[in-house]
């Protein structure tokens, strides 16, 4: 079933109503192109102000959308004769980092040493789980600005995606446990807690105790941003498993990124988002498998080279199509609805191709 | 020789014909040993054999310890498996240690923890043990990288950049890139031509168009990344095809891959 401006009519309610569109999936299966896709196409067809986040610095899309290069700042992405808006933004952990320090810290001093601590520079710029935490802090901040309508996020390949969407929890618990109330601890008292000896005889032999202080200055000052830390948190959890937020998980036909897809929808699952499709990439038009085996037979009765060797490209689209269709059927078991998009050969170049790779997008 | 996966999505023991692989290194052909890295038991195992601590002995204090190495020093998380890596390398327990790292973005954060943790640590054992770990990695007799993509855009691009990231992060060996997943060419420019001379031919001349395109598309990553690398020629590895069969099993591509590697090698003889 198809809506007026020829879209698949599934495709079409879910563009028209999720608020957030959090695309997951594993690696090198074009879930980033899939995510601009999408974008393209809710900002040409909905009169709504799209945004696009992104994880990956991926330059090549930038310039098919257009743009220099697309960076922490929302940029405005030109569609011409679109009803709506897309607007892209890459989420770089360092400044993003910054700016919740800045948001939430008690006072400039506060706010100074701790963009000035050692351990913090080393974690926000170096350490790529430090990322988790503010992807969702980005994505929180992109919904509660009232600028969009939508927000489609690209998600890290494969279980750093989970990784993200359990950061606020992690974040709340890691505010309530004992670790931190430890490594918080006055020096003083700590030599005198017995329950906490051990604790530190062992950290202090692998770390050494100069980089045991170094963590316990940081984690006192951060903990001065606490309450506003984890009330936030809170808030980016429940915005995470909101009905209005949908979750698209991508794969290829290839087995092993399905194995890949299908822990990701129980995982998904398991944590009560609200899953609502399947999206199989990069997969061969149809109509070219429709009576493959037919033709191929035909070829075959000739004796010209030519007619020869087109049999065997015959032959092999009929079994590429076989193998994926079988792989599509093994989706389907997954009982999430499947939505197909074909591969077009030829190179996502711009924004127009983008529109014509989205707008093709159906359901099996 | 032993293989291990960093990122333990179950991929390797798929493509080995496992139903999983665990911390301990199992026998998976002669002479050849699999794993799945685990940090937790990497800290275990670590304790257990240089850190004869007797609070380790219960269970509880360990697992806040490793609490605190997770959570409050994420280096120190990936420094347990790069550092359990470096260990089997450092003892010759094998010939060769090859590593399925984990995505692009991750590997060089991993594989930069020794370098990045010996500038926040500069005394107790893990910066006794940083030291000896980048000498290891940092040795081009002993460490190298290989980069395998496949021939489209996005990880064209990424493997560029990864280079380039890599080399900024640590002075690590770079051996090389190798294309996997290239599409055969079943049909040339000849026939292509021919295909679309002849009316009669109907459909059958546009799937040669789709597998033209197929193929022109994966040769122009392929030179992409030969021309980045300053490399003439750039090893291939073709597509496994599914010939008759309706779902490829992974055990099936691995013998795919491994011939190919072993046509790669005789070329180079």
């Amino acid at each position: 079933m198809t809506t007026a401006q020829g879209m698949d009519a599934r495709v079409a309610e879910l563009l028209r109503d999720s608020k957030m569109i959090i695309v997951c999936g594993p690696g090198g299966v074009g879930k980033t192109t899939s995510a601009a896709a999408l974008g393209v196409v809710t900002a040409t067809h909905f009169a709504k102000r799209v945004l696009v986040l992104t994880v990956d610095p991926a330059k090549r899309l930038a310039t098919a959308l257009g743009l220099e290069a697309i960076g922490n700042v929302e940029v405005a992405v030109p569609l011409p004769g679109a009803q709506g808006t897309l607007t892209m933004a890459m989420i770089d952990t360092k400044t993003s980092w910054d700016d919740m320090i800045r948001r939430h810290a008690p006072d400039a001093a506060t706010r100074d040493r701790v963009l000035g601590n050692d351990l913090y520079k080393t974690l926000t710029s170096r350490f790529v789980h430090s990322h988790d935490y503010v992807v969702t802090e980005r994505l929180f901040d992109a919904r509660e600005s009232g600028n969009f309508d939508v927000v489609i996020v690209d998600t890290p390949p494969s279980r750093s995606a989970l990784s993200v969407l359990d950061a606020p929890r992690r974040m709340q618990q890691f505010f309530g446990s004992r670790l931190i109330k430890l490594l918080t601890a006055p020096t003083q008292s700590r030599l005198l807690s017995i329950a906490s000896r051990p604790f530190f005889i062992v950290a202090d032999r692998i770390l050494g105790a100069a980089f045991l202080s170094d963590i316990a200055e940081f984690f006192t000052l951060f903990r001065t941003m606490e309450t506003p830390i984890v009330a936030r948190a809170r808030r980016v959890e429940s915005l995470l498993s909101d009905p209005a937020t949908s979750y698209l998980v991508v794969t290829s036909a290839e087995p092993v990124a399905m194995n890949e897809a299908g822990f990701l929808v129980q995982e998904l699952r398991q944590r009560k988002h609200r899953l609502e499709a399947v999206l199989a990439n990069r997969i061969m038009p149809r109509r070219l498998a429709d009576d493959a085996t037919r033709r191929a037979e035909a070829l075959e009765s000739s004796t010209d080279p030519t007619r020869q060797r087109l049999a065997v490209a015959e032959r092999e689209i009929a079994s590429i199509a076989d193998a994926e269709s079988h792989a599509l059927d093994r989706i389907q078991e997954w009982g999430a609805d499947l939505l197909l998009s074909e591969s077009r050969g030829g190179d996502i170049t711009d924004t127009a191709s983008l529109l014509t790779l989205g707008e093709a997008i159906r359901r099996r | 020789m032993l293989v291990c996966e960093m990122d333990d999505k179950g991929s390797l023991a798929a493509y080995l014909g496992r139903a999983s692989l665990g911390f301990e290194p199992v026998e998976v052909s002669p002479g050849v040993f699999a794993m799945a890295m685990n940090t937790e038991d990497s800290l275990r195992e670590y304790i257990r054999l240089f850190l004869r601590v007797p609070v380790i002995g219960s269970l509880t204090p360990l697992a806040r310890i490793f609490d605190f190495v997770a959570n409050a020093a994420p280096a120190v998380k990936e420094i347990l498996a790069v550092g359990k890596l470096c260990y089997e390398v450092r003892e010759r327990h094998y010939d060769v240690v090859i590593v399925d790292s984990e995505a692009s973005g991750h590997f060089v954060a991993q594989v930069s923890a020794p370098d990045a943790l010996a500038t926040l640590v500069r005394i107790g054992i893990v910066a006794d043990q940083t030291k000896w770990m980048s000498d290891l990695l940092h040795d081009p007799a002993v460490s190298t990288v290989l980069a395998v993509v496949t021939p489209e855009e996005m990880p064209v691009v990424e493997t560029i950049e990864l280079r380039t990231r890599l080399s900024q992060a640590t002075p690590i060996d770079f051996a090389g890139v190798i294309v996997n997943r290239m599409p055969d060419s079943i049909v040339d420019s000849s026939v292509l031509a021919a295909a679309r001379a002849d009316a009669s031919l109907g459909m059958t001349s546009e799937v040669a168009e789709w597998l033209v395109a197929r193929r022109e598309a994966a040769e122009t990553q392929a030179k992409r990344l030969a021309d980045a690398f300053e490399l003439g020629n750039i090893e291939t590895i073709a597509e496994a095809r599914a010939t008759g069969q309706p779902a490829m099993s992974p055990v099936v591509t691995t013998d795919h891959v491994v011939g190919e590697l072993q046509r790669v090698l005789r070329e180079h003889q």
